[in-house]
């Protein structure tokens, strides 16, 4: 039987364009941060669930390896969870199977990322997820899947260029309240619009930047975190799937993936009516576009309504379902795993009434974070409550 | 972060000041080499490719026509049952203009790519190629499209034996 695990601590490091601290020095600042933040020392952790993408953009293979030290994971059991950008969000779910399975009370969940040392450029490393015998001869980037789906989204449901663009107002405004922030600022539409253009339709202001950063959250069982904590976060619902990497096979306008891990959290949380019960939602927003994408396979908006919902401020820190008030990937930054870690410990300060100037008007008591990742492919969902 | 915590840890370093030395590094460059056995499927594919012609799997169970080919239907999790050609016509899925290269830089001549739905195979089945012989300006989704092919003696049994899809003039 599976038992019901809490956030009890959570710690974040700044992210940074590129950073001084390595690896094992990022791991171990958001890790102590989260000891600290649940009044906790390393020996009341028994386990350690570490995420980190791919080795390629440190060039440091068996990075899990390498960087466990620093998550005080020597001599502890150790594992570290792998599904690209989706990594952040899964990492947390790999402690849920530590503590939800009796195994263990504590479990210590770290993401770190490094993108800063590869040149001439982290969109190299990306390069390497394409098939290697069909795609990577064509000279591929990372960034044609995204003008390619973004395309496929705006042509099934006739959207604007200019209503995704307010994604990308809303985030890096609201990030200017992130003590973390990397790109928080204010800008209009037309900063957006007139950017430029990297992959028609994407344009510079779609995008999150490469980022260095870590991020980590502690899981309790339900009888320690009681005794740590009267404001616990239940993790209530945790699912992830996985797509085939056969891209070019899917409908690209809506990720079936994300649907069927939300609706394995929400058939685990007990939610019936997401858009009613789910009071405040990170998505996960590498390009704008996706935070619409991924509201709409988590069944928060309508096919092709999250748009609408986002023009008409539904989304904003004061609106009726807000919508990534930490600023996202597209202001926070985007440490790939670290980044999908930021969204857990976001929902983690909201639910907790912790968020200072970004705490959410309306007195949210259900939460969720979702990232995505690998070759358009994968989904990872957590759903939180106070 | 949360409104309890005050300090943030974390040294922001600018690619300056790495030159000028204030912070060490250490460069490395990984050249390793690789070579990559196609599979069963991918090498008969590209085997056609040669020959100038597009072939896909059928799966008799599920009557999908598969492209790229597979030996095995993930679908119905058995065995793909025959080879079939495919046109090497198809339609425009979606497409995109990219101004940088794999590496982010910026091009001189932006690339046209696209995904393309091949004539022939199941509904939804398509490939990523690039696109030429067509103003950037002029491509829709749903444009009906044909494979240009390098001249047979250029042909090395690959992607590129394709050299792009350009718009089907009617």
């Amino acid at each position: 039987m599976k038992r019901r695990v809490a956030i009890v601590g959570a710690g974040i490091t700044l992210f940074r364009r590129r950073m001084l601290e390595s690896p094992k020095e990022l791991s171990f600042e958001a890790s102590k941060m989260a000891l600290d933040s649940a009044g906790l020392t390393l020996k009341d952790i028994q386990s350690v669930v570490s995420g980190s993408a791919p080795d390629a953009f440190d060039g440091v293979h068996m990075k899990g390896e390498y960087y466990l030290d620093g998550m005080g994971a020597i001599g502890k059991p150790h594992q570290r969870v792998y599904v690209g950008g989706g990594t952040g969000v899964f990492t947390p779910v790999g402690g849920w199977w530590n503590v939800a399975s009796g195994l263990y009370d504590t479990c210590l969940c770290v993401a770190e990322e490094k993108m800063s040392p590869l040149h001439p450029h982290p969109q190299y490393a990306f390069w390497s997820i394409f098939d290697q015998i069909l795609e990577r001869p064509l000279g591929t980037t990372l960034l044609w899947i995204f003008s390619l789906e973004m395309r496929r989204y705006m042509h099934k449901y006739g959207i604007k260029e200019e209503e995704i663009a307010e994604v990308a107002v809303k985030n890096k405004g609201n990030a200017i309240d992130h003590p973390s922030a990397q790109l928080g600022a204010r800008i209009s539409v037309d900063d957006v619009m007139r950017s430029e253009p990297i992959c028609e339709p994407v344009k510079r202001l779609d995008v999150s930047p490469p980022s260095d950063g870590a991020a980590a959250v502690i899981l309790a069982s339900e009888k320690v975190a009681k005794k740590l904590t009267d404001q616990p976060v239940w993790l209530d619902g945790v699912g992830w799937t996985l797509d085939s990497t056969h891209w070019t096979n899917r409908d690209l306008a809506y990720p079936e993936y994300v649907e069927k891990a939300a609706k394995m959290a929400y058939k685990m949380a007990g939610i019936k009516n997401p858009r009613k019960e789910i009071e405040v939602a990170e998505p996960y927003d590498p390009f704008d576009y996706k935070e619409l994408h991924h509201l709409e396979g988590l069944q928060l908006a309508g096919k092709g309504e999250a748009p609408k919902m986002t023009v008409d401020g539904v989304t904003q820190r004061d609106g009726d379902l807000p919508v990534c008030p930490s600023g996202g990937l597209l202001g926070v930054g985007n440490p790939i795993a670290a980044a999908g870690m930021m969204k857990i410990c976001e929902i983690f300060w909201q639910l907790r009434g912790e968020a200072g100037k970004r705490q959410v008007k309306k007195d949210a008591r259900t939460g969720l974070a979702q990232a995505w990742g690998d070759l358009m492919q994968v989904g990872t969902v957590t759903v939180m409550r106070s | 972060m949360s409104q309890k915590i005050t300090s943030y840890p974390g040294h922001e370093i600018t690619p300056d000041e790495v030159k000028e030395g204030k912070y060490l590094h250490v460069i490395y460059k990984f050249e390793p080499r690789y070579s990559w056995a196609a599979g069963v499927a991918i090498s008969r594919f590209l085997t056609e490719l040669k020959d100038g012609k597009i072939v896909a799997r059928k799966c008799y169970k599920c009557q999908r026509i598969l492209v790229p080919p597979r030996m095995y239907c993930e679908q119905c999790f058995r065995p793909t049952d025959e080879w079939v050609r495919i046109k090497d016509t198809g339609t425009v899925n979606t497409f995109s203009i990219s101004h940088v290269g794999t590496d982010a830089r910026r091009l001189k001549t932006p690339i046209l790519i696209a995904v393309v739905d091949i004539d022939g195979a199941s509904p939804g089945m398509g490939i990523l190629h690039n696109l030429g012989e067509v103003e950037p300006s002029r491509i829709t989704i749903g444009m009906k499209v044909q494979a240009v092919w390098k001249r047979a003696e250029e042909r090395q049994g690959a992607i590129t034996d394709i050299r792009y899809f350009k718009p089907v003039e009617r």
